[in-house]
């Protein structure tokens, strides 16, 4: 017997059809948004967001946390805005120092055993304070070239559509088409068996950790863009914001089942939402709220597919 | 120098030796495997037989002995040089990745598969090989394997580890793996195994079902207490002389047992037949009733069955009928971050508190009265848990179950890594608790304990086979039932 819908398929299908209903519900309510500019402004902020919900998703396909996400995407903001922007190479290096420590965080929660949970806790008031350091004041200036490719304005689709189909297509490709990306797949699935096969875990982890502060990276990049200066506290909600981007798109906490479109998906209905409350005209006072409330609907039509789901594989 | 191409050995592990702590789980293994040969693996519960598949496999390295693979002896010998020469292994339990589709796993498997198309190929592969041992299987390798059912699972696995990328597959270790086959498909795979020996490729064979192993392997070697006992071609032994050779030499100890008449009495715990299958249990008041068997069969899902159909009630009274002593300390027995005393009352501060306060004299009183009674070796209760040793921490528990008013206590291989004196006290202990009326339940993986019991269940595939009765608990019926059973 052939099934209609293999469950990758239906774990996709909840992400897609709230972000529909979302978009419809916005243009019904504001339909001047139904156009190129309009898009564009609805979906701007979506971008940074995406990237580092990828890479709070590749931290989570090993079973792990990163609760230093907001900070560190807040850190590479104000790198980004100062010594990337003066000195380029100096930049570099820095950046390149960041995703170095996270390989390294990789390897030490991997031989002490620690929980990602505590070290990344630890880490945030690290990048926290690196950030303070850096921009003590809101300042700072976006490179010429991130700022000129972020308002690029390319025919037909806006600059942040295409933005997030790219984030959406490459970070699939790694991490759900490449024979890499089975291995990192595979150490959240069952870490023993991957071992048994001859593979190194340590290795794996700390090539998941650099990769994902690879893309934490190109978040604050691209998030200094859109703003043209930094702060040390611009990125803070991103913790949550990339964790709840994650679990929307169908992706869950342990077990390595997660999904790059998923996670993209999740991403731009979280910033939809935002826009959607402005629309209905709910003082900024309810909004955290009311998207807290968008979020438990979602997630609840999702565990009650997953039942279905489960009933149908029983019987 | 020798031109003659001889025969080398595929893998020879000699005098290998590994301990636990205190436990001996290989004590000077020689085993030789020669190409195009099916080697048969047998021996109870704790024998070695997993400890030299990991030894042969690389997943541990023996405290002492060599490895020599193709006649060249291995100076590092691990995970990765094992699988470059050839050696590959269907564990016992499933070992798959739950959230990959079977081509994934299959790429997980084998190192080499990767860049452009590696997906085709890997379909191909695995889904030649799957055709080649189990024909009709009906298995799309695209499918996630957290959809397939265990038996198709296993039908991945075995054939993920006989098929061939890179390196050619020399030998490949099987441990038990038509438990969850159905006949059908354990006929499919044994015809396998028997074409790929021919074809000059070797096989370790690990199982419980002495017919298969008989009909299967070349060479049958049996294993007791970390050395192999015996060694012998396949067609001179047959399934009583196979029993009779892991069995060991009877001991001139002897115990008095007491076979109590039960007739007309009330049990005090009672299941029916697990599955519709096998003999009920009962237990009576004062009995000590051992679960014997091999390891995984059933024996402690009774045990919990038992506890639960006894204390799963939110409404439960004030007085417990039923204690449990756990089997793994670390996982679920002891509470590392609290004192002795408090790890020993936990269970009974029912009967401690008044009024919702639990009364710290009482409280110390009868944890003194435990420390005396079990000897447990600390200046001082008030002293972390941890601060005692295994075998101290075991009497701990135990006193934590005996403390309890519970007329009966049910106890999941509480033994394991406790040293002899250790577990002669308590012996006497279940022995004197027993004579005032209190009912054990033992599920035990060692034979000595298991002949300790009044009365004894024997399981095999989760049901109860046979119940051994007073004198007729001995080491070669519990083997006869455990193993023989098997094939009815």
């Amino acid at each position: 017997m052939k099934k209609v819908l293999s469950s990758d398929t239906i774990r996709l299908l909840i992400p897609a059809l709230s972000l529909t209903i979302l978009l419809i519900s916005v243009f019904y309510l504001q339909p001047r948004a139904m156009s190129y500019v309009g898009l564009n402004l609805l979906f701007n902020l979506a971008v940074p967001i995406a990237l580092a919900t990828i890479a709070q998703m590749l931290i989570m396909t090993v079973n792990d946390l990163d609760l230093s996400m907001g900070t560190f995407v807040s850190f590479v903001a104000c790198v980004a805005a100062t010594f990337l922007q003066a000195t380029p190479v100096i930049g570099v290096l820095i950046l390149a120092a960041a995703i170095a420590t996270y390989a390294a965080l990789g390897v030490l929660i991997h031989m002490r055993n620690l929980p990602s949970i505590v070290v990344t806790l630890g880490m945030s008031f690290i990048w926290g304070g690196l950030a303070v350091l850096i921009l003590p004041a809101p300042g700072g200036e976006a490179p010429a070239w991130v700022r000129a490719v972020m308002i690029s304005r390319p025919p037909f689709m806006p600059m942040a559509i295409i933005a997030c189909i790219i984030i959406a297509v490459v970070s699939h490709f790694i991490i759900m088409r490449s024979s890499f990306g089975v291995i990192l797949r595979g150490v959240g699935g069952n870490a023993r068996s991957v071992e048994r096969a001859g593979w190194s875990i340590l290795g794996v982890r700390a090539a998941t950790y650099a990769l994902a502060a690879f893309f934490a990276i190109l978040a604050g990049i691209s998030l200094v863009g859109l703003t043209t200066s930094a702060d040390a506290n611009i990125a803070l909600r991103y913790t949550l914001l990339s964790i709840a981007g994650v679990i929307l798109g169908g992706g869950e906490f342990t077990g390595g089942r997660v999904s790059p479109i998923g996670a993209v998906i999740g991403a731009l209905t979280l910033t939809l939402a935002g826009s959607f409350l402005s629309f209905l005209r709910i003082s900024p006072d309810w909004q955290i709220g009311a998207q807290g409330a968008i979020l438990i609907v979602v997630l609840g039509l999702r565990l009650l597919l997953n039942r279905l789901e489960n009933r149908g594989k029983r019987s | 120098m020798t031109a003659i191409p001889l025969r080398h050995a595929v893998i020879e592990v000699a005098d290998a030796k590994i301990s636990f702590g205190a436990v001996k789980a290989l004590d000077g293994v020689t085993l030789r495997i020669l190409p195009g040969e099916c080697v048969g693996l047998v021996g109870h519960n704790g024998a070695g037989k997993s400890t030299i598949v990991n030894v042969i496999n690389g997943g541990l390295s023996p405290h002492q002995g060599t490895i020599a693979c193709a006649g060249e002896p291995m100076q590092r010998y691990g995970i990765a040089a094992a699988r470059a020469n050839g050696v590959r292994c269907v564990f016992q339990e499933l070992s798959l990745c739950p959230n990959l589709t079977v081509i994934e796993n299959t790429r997980v498997m084998h190192r080499t598969l990767t860049g452009w198309g590696w997906r085709r190929r890997a379909a191909r592969i695995i889904g030649d090989k799957l055709d080649e041992i189990f024909p009709g299987h009906g298995i799309d390798p695209t499918g996630v394997v957290s959809d397939l059912s265990i038996a198709e699972r296993q039908m991945v696995e075995i054939a993920t580890a006989f098929s061939q990328v890179a390196q050619p597959v020399k030998l490949v270790i099987l441990d038990e793996p038509t438990s969850s086959l159905d006949a059908s498909l354990a006929t499919q795979l044994l015809d396998y195994v028997r074409r790929f020996v021919e074809a000059g490729g070797s096989v370790i064979f690990i199982s419980h079902i002495l017919g298969e192993i008989l009909s299967t392997s070349d060479r049958i070697v049996v294993m007791k207490d970390g050395k192999v006992v015996a060694e012998r071609p396949a067609g001179k032994f047959d399934e009583h002389s196979l029993v009779a050779a892991m069995g060991s030499v009877v001991k001139g100890r002897h115990q008095e047992k007491r076979i109590n008449d039960t007739a007309g009495l009330t049990p005090l715990l009672s299941q029916p037949s697990r599955r519709g299958k096998g003999l009920a249990f009962e237990a009576f008041a004062g009995e000590i009733i051992g679960l014997a068997g091999l390891g995984g069969h059933g024996q402690t899902d009774t045990l919990i069955d038992l506890y639960l159909a006894r204390t799963g009630s939110w409404l439960r009274g004030r007085d417990a009928e039923v204690a449990f002593v756990a089997g793994d300390r670390a996982l679920n027995g002891v509470f590392p971050l609290w004192s002795i005393l408090k790890n020993l009352t936990i269970a009974d501060l029912a009967g401690l508190s008044r009024r919702g306060l639990v009364s710290e004299p009482a409280e110390a009183n009868l944890g003194q009265a435990w420390k005396q009674r079990i000897e447990i070796r600390t200046q001082d209760l008030g002293n972390p848990i941890l601060s005692l040793s295994g075998g101290n921490q075991q009497k701990v528990l135990f006193a934590r179950a005996l403390a309890t008013p519970a007329p009966a206590v049910l106890m999941d291989d509480p033994m394991r890594g406790v040293d002899i004196g250790t577990k002669q006290e308590v012996y006497a202990i279940l022995r004197a608790e027993a004579d005032k009326g209190r009912t054990f339940v033992w599920y035990s993986t060692e034979m000595d304990e298991i002949c300790l019991c009044d009365r004894v269940y024997v399981f095999n595939n989760g049901v109860i086979v046979a119940e051994l009765k007073g004198d007729s608990v001995t080491e070669k019926n519990v083997l006869a039932a455990s193993f023989i059973g098997a094939a009815a």
